[in-house]
């Protein structure tokens, strides 16, 4: 009786055992799936999106441009578009900024007359030049990476610029176009 | 006995021969509790758990038509609203249950919290409680963000700068938040599944627990001042109480839970009726810049809260105030699970509902009128008011224009009207000196920005000039009194003439 009892136990520690292991098998795709989006290098969502031509752009002004993010689904309907601010300097200078304040995330929107830029959630103001002037932002505004490829002007994006996984940091790093 | 009658009472018998939850089902109605519990304070709890049944029904009503899709979501809202026969009703006694739900289950608490129904032995039932209103929050967000509109896609660009302030993983966060690089597709269809099959499951399952306890350690009795609860003795007593002085909660008590829940209901049902669904308000579009994004009103005070914290203060204030409130109300019955339960005897309890009300009510207010915002169009709709013209010089009046022209009314109001991020101005010459407010103008300083770069000379000097003409009701104008000594006369303010 005490025998077969202990068997029988140790039978059904076995079976905890092997499911167990089966659990921890199935953890592997599981965690892999709900992880996957997540474990990504922020950099590898990025790549070079025309924005139009540079003489698209007068010298001296800021202009909203709107691109297609380049990762996207057909299901994304309208989100897959992406708005950025962007500044022609002269020539080949360029700035160009995502609309994203950099406080918490909402678009902030150009006044060409007081040469701001004002966000509608917090009032956060940034300068022509990007930099923060006011409010709440703990920095100036994001920056995407730009190159004048021929005759267009293209910009490194896939991401939506946030503290954490801005494109480039123009206060100091070294990923910022001069 | 007709045999209708007889039939059905063998069908129902030979189902409960089978089933045999009618008698425990029964037992547990007729339980006796204490006859001081059967109050009008005691209906929150079940009043919520009617809400929450609405709203799984609604719910379940709304997804029949509703395509979790970042393409169509908005659409078929719409669609909802104007083309689906009582879409819009069903939709709006969804939004108000919710609304309703999140007020229920806050009063619910601060009942249990001032009655003291916390303490031993009903501990884990309140640490499941701060579950369950976390869950509830839960599902109010996730429900924000599948009403696909405007607010609901920069509220959760809002979640995502939120976490991205996370240390070290705060971009993996965000990707996890938004399953992919951007909000998108990917984004609604995992708050779909939050929404739909993940939150609710644990809700419900935490709300049986939390009503199993309720059930298994009785109903808190009504406190008496200076009837202390002891781990020895608290047990013993409250049965004694339920043995000699108890009634059955149903019918005794229960008419009062179902009277409030079906007067909770109805009131759900009258404000979806009245006032109609919410949204969705303009497409989900981000190329779309002209909006002014609002959170729900259950959480417009942590928007609010958000305007006021200094650059250097917000991290570490998001990061850190969130666990320490959440972590306060989870240890809060492993604290004090002993001693005074009557309101009356314990002044820091009642002092802190009041202040928390106090606090969550103004934010919320602020959080309505936004006064931190600049208002994008004041410039361009709010005129200057014509007595603030009228006999003013040329350099004055353009001055006026200058004002307009370079957007100073989004921030600042004058006559009434415009921004109220800044000082409103009407009488801003009786508070400043012509050369503080050049200075103000031209260098900014506390939350206003340097306008040095914005305006050239004769603009500056023009403005300043308007300026010095609004001293609200003929104030005194400010004077800088070095200068008087150093000049040894009173020059005459300038502006409004006498």
């Amino acid at each position: 009786m005490n025998t077969s009892n202990s068997r029988r136990a140790f039978l059904f520690k076995l079976s905890v055992l092997l499911n167990s292991v089966v659990g921890a098998v199935l953890a592997v795709p599981i965690l892999g799936y709900i992880l996957g989006p997540a474990l990504r290098k922020s950099s590898s969502y990025d790549s070079w999106v025309a924005l139009g031509s540079v003489n698209d752009f007068p010298e001296g002004e800021t202009r909203l441009v709107d691109y297609r993010n380049p990762v996207t689904t057909p299901w994304d309907g309208q989100t897959g578009g992406v708005a950025c601010w962007v500044r022609r300097l002269s020539g080949t200078q360029f700035q160009v900024f995502a609309i994203n304040c950099a406080h918490l995330g909402c678009p902030v929107r150009w006044f060409a007359q007081s040469k701001l830029f004002l966000c509608p959630c917090h009032g956060g103001a940034y300068y022509a030049d990007g930099s923060r002037a006011s409010g709440p932002p703990p920095r100036g505004l994001f920056e995407y990476k730009h190159k004048i490829s021929g005759n267009q002007l293209m910009v490194s994006a896939g991401e939506m610029p946030t503290l954490a996984t801005e494109a480039c940091v123009r206060a100091g790093r070294s990923s910022c176009p001069s | 006995m007709s045999k209708l009658t007889q039939r059905g009472i063998q069908v129902y018998n030979w189902i409960e021969r089978r089933v045999g939850l009618a008698k425990p089902v029964v037992e547990t109605a007729e339980h006796p509790i204490p006859a001081s519990s059967a109050s009008w304070w005691y209906v929150f709890g079940s009043a919520a758990v009617v809400l929450l049944g609405l709203q799984i029904v609604t719910g379940i009503l709304l997804a029949l038509v509703y395509v979790p899709s970042a393409g169509e979501a908005w659409n078929s809202l719409q669609f909802l609203n104007h083309n689906i026969t009582l879409g819009w009703f069903l939709r709006a006694i969804h939004g108000w249950g919710s609304n309703f739900m999140i007020a229920i289950v806050l009063i619910h608490m601060a009942q249990v919290f001032l009655f003291g129904a916390y303490k031993f032995p009903r501990e884990l039932t309140w640490i499941v409680g701060v579950l369950l209103l976390l869950l509830t929050l839960g599902m109010a967000f996730s429900g924000q963000v599948l009403r696909f509109d405007q607010d609901a896609y920069w509220g959760l660009g809002i979640g995502a700068s939120i976490v991205s302030r996370v240390p070290v993983i705060g971009a993996l966060l965000v990707h996890a938040l938004l399953g992919g690089p951007i909000i998108a597709g990917a984004t609604l269809s995992r708050f779909f599944a939050l929404h739909v099959f993940v939150i609710p499951g644990i809700l419900l399952m935490s709300v049986g627990l939390h009503v199993w306890m309720v059930l298994r350690l009785g109903i808190n009795e009504w406190p008496m001042p200076g009837r202390l609860v002891r781990k020895s003795t608290y047990e013993r007593d409250y049965h004694e109480l339920t043995r000699n002085n108890g009634i059955p909660f149903v019918p005794d008590a229960a008419w009062k839970d179902a009277t409030f829940a079906a007067a909770i209901t109805l009131a759900v049902i009258a404000c979806a009726f009245f006032f109609g669904p919410f949204g969705p308000s303009g497409q989900p579009d981000p190329t779309i810049i002209q909006t002014a994004p609002k959170p729900d009103f259950a959480f417009l005070w942590i928007y609010a809260v958000l305007a006021f914290l200094p650059p250097a203060l917000e991290t570490p204030f998001l990061l850190i105030v969130p666990v320490v409130i959440i972590g306060s109300l989870l240890l809060l019955p492993l604290v004090a699970g002993e001693g005074e339960k009557h309101w009356s005897r314990r002044p820091v309890a009642v002092l802190m509902v009041a202040c928390i009300a106090v606090t969550l009510g103004v934010f919320t207010r602020l959080g309505t009128y936004t006064p931190w915002s600049p208002i994008m169009d004041a410039w361009t709709s709010d005129p200057v008011p014509v007595e603030y013209i009228h006999g003013r010089t040329p350099l004055e009046r353009q001055g006026a224009m200058v004002f307009q022209g370079k957007q100073c009314r989004n921030c600042h109001s004058i006559g009434g009207l415009g921004g109220l991020r800044g000082p409103t101005l009407d009488s801003i010459a009786a508070r400043m000196t012509e050369d503080q407010i050049t200075r103000q103008v031209l260098q900014g300083g506390g939350n206003m920005p340097s306008y040095g770069n914005a305006l050239n000379p004769p603009e500056t000097t023009a403005l300043v000039h308007f300026l010095l003409t609004l001293r609200g009701q003929d104030l005194t104008p400010a004077v800088d009194a070095s200068r008087r000594l150093t000049r040894g006369t009173d020059s005459p303010p300038p502006g409004r003439p006498h």
